[in-house]
């Protein structure tokens, strides 16, 4: 019986992200075989060493010329060829712009189930592999089986923590034998935004702003807060409509879904569209004037005033308790 | 240009959700359905390219009788005619995709587009999945689309985190719609009635001739487990946040 868990991962300048040690600690928990690696590009082996550390026993890095550039179909043949040599039980994938292109791709080639954004995993009484994930954007959350001989996973990045196990990372040479040439959607540019703005699904904590703020040049009010406490910044949908801060800054049901530990929302009213992005929040905080606003419902903590007053007073009460520490 | 558009049929995001325990499904009475808010963006893409190449565009949507109201709307939106793979038992997204890319597959194309990801099962996973089947290559999640029918190439801006992408492809290709690609477009009256009379073919999912066993199984679902009571501050701006700074700091221990 096929045995073990392909971890597919990506890196960039042969650094991975934090997901790709969430994966292993999971994977080293679940898996009666060996813990395989994957990553592709140049900068590939340079990962080996963290990826053995956070408990891959053998890591697979691709690292010739076809695999320079991301390939949906490319890097998607690689996967299932590696997994055919493999003979594994189950892949997971990280549930990121990157994982999310790949996964289901290589789901389709190996005809596999495959589980999207799963935020826990287990094994279950009759052997297999089970997961639990958020559907209607976190309103409700479904217990799954895939029933197809190999299983696929995405996992939710920022959930699950991570382990130093040292284990040996050992290099699995492995050739799928793919030609560049045959690759048809490939990517030929990158382009950064936002200098430096923290990944919201990856964020420890969020200062959220929604039309409360009333102005774009009012945001100045929750960077200053943000600044303070090292989070990032986000908002509720009409104020990113309205053009006051970027689309990528949208969180709710039909933009991003994250879980900080700790979410402010500020000026934000609570709409259930809203809440649905970030019940996976670990502590909601609201500001808001109207002390009627649902946000308090969905709260652990509230503040009921003006943001104008409450948001600089907060900064500094922050940045007081973080001079102490 | 012959652009296919999957349409998906969903809850509406103002939707409460309703459960019993042991529930395997949520409870569908008085839910309003409406089209998938990403679906709108992938068929308003298709009316722009046809109103730009010229060609064809058809709906392609899988579910029970229902979905004909979201199949109609999207003719009155501009789209020429559809065809409705009928389907009322539960299946999943590989089950889907082989039943739309079936379809897909009798109908031919030049382009297909869907939505980045369905509101109600949140897999983001039928495009690539059609795409396999159909051998297409895919890119997902776009910001902006360049199509040049004479090269049969495409050009797409896709977003990652705090980044996007550009991705260069051949087509026919699988293009999945993410916010912020267009500004869909409502409706007129005149609009509304001609989509009446449009064309809808009605497809029996067993009349495919697919493997409708689903791999993908939901065994029960849950409520986010509920947040005890907040504690609310009020009284002077100062005084809150200094004992809002102090409760995060002592009690939840998280700044
Ligand atoms: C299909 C669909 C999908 C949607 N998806 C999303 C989504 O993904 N994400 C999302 O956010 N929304 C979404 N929405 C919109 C959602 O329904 C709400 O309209 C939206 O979330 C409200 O945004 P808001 O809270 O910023 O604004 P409002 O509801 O206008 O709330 C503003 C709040 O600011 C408070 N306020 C005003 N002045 C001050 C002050 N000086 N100090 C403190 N507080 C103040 C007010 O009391 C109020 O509560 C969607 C809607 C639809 C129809
Ligand atoms: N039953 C369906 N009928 C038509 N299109 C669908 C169906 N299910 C999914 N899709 C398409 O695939 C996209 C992604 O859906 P999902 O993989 O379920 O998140 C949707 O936005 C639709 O464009």
């Amino acid at each position: 019986m096929a045995e073990g868990i392909l971890v597919v991962t990506n890196q960039e300048e042969g650094r991975v992200r934090r997901v790709a040690y969430e994966m292993l600690a999971v994977a080293q928990e679940l898996a009666p075989g060996k813990v395989t690696a994957l990553t592709f590009g140049p900068g590939a082996e340079q990962t080996r060493e963290g990826l053995g550390r956070y408990g891959a026993d053998q890591v697979v890095a691709l690292n010739g010329p076809a695999y320079a550039a991301y390939s949906s179909d490319g890097f998607a043949d690689a996967v299932a060829k590696a997994t055919e040599s493999l003979d594994v039980e189950a892949l997971f994938f990280p549930a990121n712009a990157w994982g999310k292109d790949l996964a289901p791709r290589v789901a389709g080639l190996l005809k596999a189930g495959l589980a999207s954004d799963c935020t826990d995993m287990f094994r279950r009484d009759d052997g297999r592999l089970g997961a639990v994930r958020p559907v209607y954007a976190g309103k409700a959350f479904a217990r799954v089986a895939i029933q197809s001989p190999r299983q696929v996973f995405s996992l939710r990045p920022n959930i699950q923590p991570i382990k130093e196990t040292g284990r040996a990372g050992t290099a699995w040479d492995f050739d799928p034998g793919l030609d560049a040439a045959s690759f048809k959607a490939v990517v030929t540019e990158v382009l950064t935004s936002q200098g430096g703005q923290l990944e919201l699904t990856e964020a420890d904590i969020i200062v959220s702003g929604g039309r409360g703020v009333k102005a774009p040049e009012n945001f100045k009010v929750l960077e200053d807060l943000a600044d303070a406490l090292g989070a990032a910044l986000g908002s509720s949908r009409p104020v990113a409509d309205e053009g006051w801060v970027p689309h990528s800054y949208h969180i709710g049901q039909t933009g991003k879904v994250v879980s900080p530990t700790v979410y402010f929302a500020v000026g934000i009213s609570g709409a259930i569209q809203h809440l649905a992005g970030i019940s996976g929040s670990k502590y909601i905080v609201a500001i808001n004037s109207d002390a009627d606003a649902p946000i308090f419902k969905a709260a652990n903590y509230g503040v009921v005033g003006d943001l104008f007053k409450v948001v600089p007073a907060l900064a500094q009460e922050i940045r007081a308790i973080k001079k102490d520490a | 240009m012959k652009i296919l558009v999957l349409v998906k049929q969903v809850p509406d995001t103002a939707t409460k959700i309703r459960l019993n325990p042991g529930d395997a499904a949520i409870q569908t009475d008085g839910i309003k359905w409406v089209i998938n808010p990403y679906d709108e963006f992938a068929i308003e893409e298709g009316l722009r390219l046809k109103e730009k190449h010229g060609g064809e565009v058809v709906v392609v949507s899988m579910g029970p009788a229902r979905v004909e109201e979201a199949i109609r709307q999207a003719l009155a939106m501009g789209a020429d005619r559809a065809v409705h793979i009928v389907k009322d038992a539960v299946g999943d997204s590989q089950v889907a995709a082989r039943a739309l890319a079936r379809v897909c597959q009798d109908e031919g194309y030049d382009l297909i587009v869907t939505g980045k990801q369905a509101v109600d099962d949140d897999q983001a996973q039928v495009g690539p999945l059609v795409a396999v089947e159909l051998r297409l290559p895919q890119v997902t999640v776009v910001l902006k689309l360049e199509v040049d029918p004479d090269a049969r190439k495409i050009r797409a801006e896709r977003e990652l985190e705090g980044a996007s992408e550009i991705v260069e492809l051949p087509m026919p290709a699988v293009v999945t719609a993410q916010r912020g690609l267009n500004e869909p477009r409502y409706p007129t009256l005149p609009n509304i009635m001609k989509a009446k009379k449009k064309e809808v073919k009605s497809v029996p999912l067993e009349s495919l001739g697919i493997d409708t066993e689903p791999w993908v199984v939901v065994e029960e679902l849950t409520l986010p487990p509920e947040r005890p009571a907040a504690r609310i501050l009020t009284g002077e701006p100062e005084e809150a946040a200094r004992e809002l700074a102090r409760l995060l700091h002592e009690e939840a221990k998280v700044i």
